[in-house]
């Protein structure tokens, strides 16, 4: 099961792709509250935005972006039909990638 | 002449490209995703100057082609959108920052080929802050700040 949704839409020459990323997106700075020890830092990291070969937008993030987090970026040079894929890895070593047709 | 510039990039990594070599070999990444290294000084910077310092920028002028779309104020900081648009050309990068979060650096944005300078993504908020947009255009270093007033702190436990 995958981790992330992606959404691709082309407006005007524009794609605009959202993707919403299941992720715990912890700081490292806060504590269990049970236990009073601190909870490890497990956040995304890095994000890409592909299609047709070319990385279209990437992103690096701190564990400072909300949980489950959403990324909105757009770009010009996709059309309907075309693949766009979404890839993340995280600090632990995790990743997933998912993609959608351009709407 | 994509893996001319991707070695490019590759290479600038000097200190870091060993370890992200090993990782790509390993298959923990694709060849796509090795763009540049995760830039751990300017994310652990706690102050707004050593972040800029970190990541290579200088101060950048104000600019009101800078469109920073945030609430006046977030009644939960855990969850505060953040919506940057900018009126440029030749945008290479786009920072989002709070100033008075522990680690103020939350996300940096690159445009690749055909890239549209927008971004939006939701980013925790500790107290009320200024959130800034720095802008990387053309080798110059661009700005634009909005203060966004929280009621209760997204960042403690």
């Amino acid at each position: 099961m995958s981790s992330m949704k992606v959404k691709a839409k082309e407006k005007d020459g524009i794609v605009e792709v959202k993707a919403l990323i299941k992720h715990p997106m912890e700081t490292g700075q806060r504590k269990d509250k049970k236990t009073g020890k601190p909870i490890p830092a497990h956040f995304v990291q890095q994000i890409t935005v592909e299609q047709g070969g070319k990385t279209r937008v990437s992103a690096d993030w701190s564990g400072g972006v909300s949980k489950n987090p959403l990324i909105f970026v757009k770009f010009k040079g996709g059309a309907k039909g075309d693949m766009v894929k979404v890839a993340w890895t995280d600090n632990q070593g995790g990743s997933d990638t998912a993609e959608a047709e351009i709407k | 002449m994509q893996t001319d510039t991707k070695r490019r990039v590759f290479l600038k990594g000097s200190v870091a490209s060993g370890a992200v070599a090993a990782a790509v070999g390993a298959g923990l990444l694709t060849p796509q995703m090795v763009l540049a290294e995760w830039n751990k000084a300017a994310f652990e910077s706690k102050t707004v100057e050593d972040v800029v310092k970190n990541l290579g920028l200088d101060g950048g002028e104000e600019s009101a082609d800078i469109n920073i779309k945030a609430p006046d104020i977030a009644e939960n900081g855990a969850v505060v959108p953040v919506t940057v648009d900018v009126g440029m050309d030749g945008v290479e990068s786009i920072a989002f920052i709070v100033k008075e979060n522990p680690s103020p650096l939350v996300a940096t944005f690159t445009m690749g080929e055909g890239g549209v300078p927008f971004a939006r993504t939701n980013i925790k908020m500790g107290k009320t802050s200024d959130v800034i947009a720095m802008v990387t255009a053309g080798g110059k270093t661009y700005m634009a700040k909005k203060e966004v007033k929280v009621t209760i702190g997204g960042c403690g436990g």
